[in-house]
């Protein structure tokens, strides 16, 4: 039977991925000093499972350099080697590689095999540098494959006695001998001293030890491919018959005198690599970007329970309801009826509540790109940066957090960019030469505020206004408050930056990061202030789907405004109104002038009311500017699920999406800053 | 009427052969159209449509149709003819049109629905040039069925063409 691996090869590549960010995690944490053996255990368990997974699939070239990570990996666990900062280093180069390796494979294009070589290079130097053990005698080439020439001797003899629960990982010694049977002629005898009486055994368990003998010309590691799977469950010794020296314990690499080498630690010309590490591109920025199919999620089991208890309790409702209809009906059935429905509105709501919930996401799955980033960045830019993070545990939608990503990592860059200011610069200024950029998230309201807050130079607000009257955005003698001033920096194109780097500078960023974040229904601010640092506070919406909405009404036709824009609405008082230049309307509320909307002109349609004073005034706020829209009338505020107009259509300008009411109407949403800026340039003539 | 059904039963067999494809042909102004039927979805009667603001007048508005929001062409108005009222034959073709590399599903209003016709390539005519009074670039070919004209309609064309989607 042939099992399909393609299937299983998607599944392989995120759990390596996923693995990959692991090892990245905890050798960072080396780098700052703080790792443990448990780390060491997680990075080591991490490579062992790609490598494993790798050869499964036939990914030979992956499997192969991930061999060498975990040989490194291995005597670091033993103690024999301390996790240096060059070995981390190298181990960070390498976690770069085998991702750029694994999207190559999962892209189905060539992976840069000259880079793997390099860094395979790497490992022999280190791993040959403090070893112990005599380099095997036979030169084998750099680039072949992981094979040894062994000339053990007759054969090999193995004591093996498994952990009692190696059993549970689904490891049958049957099978493992059957396989070293085939290597050579195999005699294996049994140990059952640890065999409890029958009534105290545990079935599940493993009781017994073996100790086998397999003869013929056989490489060493091929008896240890047999156990492969189990080093860590079991007490394993691996002795050449041929003489009594232990070759392997336990998975320790102890040397020893006989002519095998079972250390990959090959011998090659140190001086032949001599890289330009110049022209190396770091694997990093050759990744490419992740493709935009999102394939799956993880969800804890929690959530999935509570699903299918009110999806049980949905149907019970159901059934209920549905006697209720069959059966006769009597005189106090109504509120039967209305209990029922009333119930089986709550099962929705919680259904739905429930089910949005699957798709939240701690935020901590975006914030753990930053660590590396800004310990890369920090040594690129010659600064000392200290990365904060807070409220990881915030969740959101996951397409929110995967579009958010780039932003936040413009953002990020920003701040290591232009606002923490060099060490010297910072210790003229009095502060301390670690500058610190501190991420934080956290639930208000019905959104997900993310806030980047470094304390570097902050804003210079004189750069900015000089810049932006060259660029003729601004007048030269018009006064702006501090916060239009910083609002200048989204304008596209703009930039104070003197000298562009790869890093940043182009001003290309900030509009585009704007544009995004409003494109998911968000909003973003700047506070700073010279000298101290300052604040990128981004709000989001929690869930991209569905909107609070007001209806209102409008002649014939009903429209939604998003609840998040309305300020307030009112019925305007006439001594309010005025007009400017005979045409335009403004309504003054408390101290501020209001340009009237009037919706049925922009809709062309009849209102019931042309008199501002009969219908209402609902007043919005999109692109930082208040606007009064003309109604007739407000209906209710309901939750409404977003219809894509493009999916059908194309995008209408005031028009956000469409909704579909009780009623099976649709609707549509309107856009707040999309209609702003049309009552700007004049109304919008219907196309005849 | 059984002899016509069974016309129709072995169109519908033959329908499969190479070169014949089948179109459903619908009425406008007295003209008949073709449409291949594969890109046909569903047929319905007229329902009331929500108008969309700045939309050329041939785009009625959008309706639901089991959760998806669907724009509403008039064809009518489309090929510049005089608007009729809505009434119990007018009928709504849901068709699927393909613009670059995705679907969309788009409906038109149109008089009343004729009935379904196997065309061979032998019998399909290449449309006659009409110079600068007729835009006809989404019209495929001319077909005749029954010594009738039937004018074959590319709805990709006809719906994608101009800046309207």
């Amino acid at each position: 039977m042939t099992i399909d691996m393609q299937q299983f090869h998607q599944t392989f590549f995120e759990e390596s991925f996923e693995g990959l960010n692991d090892m990245e995690r905890e050798l960072l944490n080396f780098e700052a000093g703080n790792g443990d053996s448990d780390a060491i255990n997680t990075i080591f368990r991490a490579a062992h499972s790609i490598k494993g997974g790798s050869a499964t699939f036939g990914f030979s070239e992956v499997a192969e350099f991930t061999h060498r990570m975990e040989t490194l990996l291995d005597e670091i666990r033993d103690g024999k080697r301390d996790m240096t900062s060059q070995a981390a280093n190298l181990l960070l180069k390498s976690v770069d590689e085998l991702r750029a390796m694994l999207t190559a494979m999962s892209d189905h294009e060539d992976i840069d095999t000259a880079e793997v070589l390099h860094l395979q290079q790497q490992f022999d130097l280190l791993l040959q540098g403090d070893e112990p053990s005599q380099a095997g005698d036979k030169g084998v080439d750099v680039s072949a494959d992981v094979e040894q020439e062994s000339a053990a001797g007759t054969g090999w003899k193995i004591t093996f006695s498994p952990h009692p629960h190696m059993l549970g990982t689904g490891n049958e010694p049957l099978r493992m001998f059957r396989e070293l049977g085939s290597l050579g002629e195999l005699t294996v005898s049994v140990d059952h001293s640890k065999l409890p009486s029958f009534d105290e055994l545990i079935a599940e368990e493993c009781y017994l030890a073996w100790t086998l003998s397999v003869v013929g010309d056989i490489p060493l590691v091929s008896v240890e491919d047999v156990f492969d799977w189990v080093t860590d469950d079991c007490d394993l010794t691996i002795t050449a018959l041929s003489d009594d020296s232990v070759v392997r314990e336990d998975g320790h690499e102890e040397t020893h005198d006989s002519t095998t080498d079972e250390k990959l630690a090959l011998v090659g010309n140190p001086a032949e690599e001599k890289r330009s590490g110049g022209e190396r591109r770091s694997p990093l920025e050759r990744r490419k970007p992740s493709s935009a199919e999102a394939s799956s999620i993880r969800v804890s089991t929690e959530k999935i329970d509570e699903l299918v208890n009110m999806v049980g309790e949905l149907v019970i409702t159901q059934s209920m309801l549905n006697q209720m209809n069959e059966e006769e009906r009597a005189e106090g059935d109504d509120e039967k009826f209305k209990d029922g429905l009333a119930q089986l509105a709550r099962n929705t709501r919680e259904l739905q509540e429930s089910v949005m919930r699957i798709r939240m996401l701690p935020i901590s799955f975006t914030f753990n790109r930053f660590p590396r980033m800004v310990h890369d960045l920090s040594i690129k830019l010659n600064k000392k940066i200290e990365l904060k993070t807070s409220g990881e545990q915030t969740e959101l939608d996951k397409t929110v957090m995967e579009k958010i990503g780039d932003p936040l990592v413009h953002l990020v860059r920003n701040s290591l960019d232009h606002g923490i200011e060099l060490p010297e610069v910072r210790l003229k200024a009095g502060k301390p030469e670690t500058g610190v950029v501190h991420i934080n998230a956290y639930h208000k309201g019905g959104n997900i505020i993310i806030e980047i807050t470094d304390d570097g130079a902050g804003l210079r607000k004189d750069k900015i206004l000089k810049k932006a009257i060259e660029q003729g955005l601004v007048g030269k003698d018009e006064v702006m408050s501090e916060e239009k001033i910083h609002d200048l920096i989204f304008h596209p194109g703009f930039s104070t930056a003197d000298v562009v780097s790869d890093v940043s500078g182009r001003g290309v960023g900030m509009d585009v990061v704007r544009r995004n974040i409003k494109d998911l229904g968000g909003a973003i601010e700047v506070t700073s202030k010279e000298g101290v640092g300052s604040t990128f506070s981004i709000r989001l919406p929690l869930t991209l789907a569905i909107l609070d909405g007001q209806l209102v009404r409008v002649g014939s036709e009903t429209y939604i405004i998003p609840l998040i824009s309305i300020v307030e609405s009112l019925q305007a008082r006439p001594e309010a109104l005025s007009s400017v230049a005979g045409r335009a309307e403004v309504y003054k509320l408390r101290d501020e002038y209001l340009s009237i909307v009037r919706l049925h002109e922009i809709f062309g349609l009849e209102p019931k009311h042309t008199n501002l004073c009969d219908g209402l005034l609902v007043v919005v706020e999109g692109e930082g500017r208040n606007v009064g829209l003309f109604v007739d009338d407000l209906l209710g505020q309901q939750q409404v699920v977003i219809k894509s107009l493009e999916t059908n259509y194309k995008r209408v300008e005031g028009v956000s999406g469409a909704t579909i009411l009780g009623d099976g109407t649709v609707a549509l949403i309107l856009d707040v800053s999309g209609l702003i800026d049309f009552s700007r340039h004049g109304s919008m003539s219907a196309v005849a | 009427m059984s002899s016509a059904a069974e016309t129709l039963e072995l169109d519908m067999v033959n329908g499969d052969e190479a070169g014949v494809q089948q179109y459903l042909t619908f009425i406008l102004n007295g003209e008949e159209y073709g449409v291949d039927i594969l890109r046909v979805q569903e047929i319905k009667g007229w329902d009331t449509v929500t108008p969309i603001p700045n939309t050329p007048c041939y785009i009625k508005g959008v309706i639901n149709l089991r959760g998806a929001v669907v724009p509403i062409v008039d064809l009518r108005e489309r090929f510049g003819l005089d608007n009729i009222e809505y009434g119990a034959t007018t009928v709504v073709i849901v068709l699927k049109v393909i613009s670059g590399d995705s679907d969309r599903t788009v409906g038109i209003v149109v008089d009343a629905v004729s009935d379904v016709h196997n065309v061979g390539e032998e019998e399909m005519k290449p449309s006659p040039d009409f110079g600068n009074s007729i835009d006809t670039n989404f019209i495929s070919g001319l077909a005749t069925v029954n010594e009738k004209m039937v004018i074959i309609i590319d709805i990709d064309r006809l719906l994608n063409e101009s800046s309207d989607f």
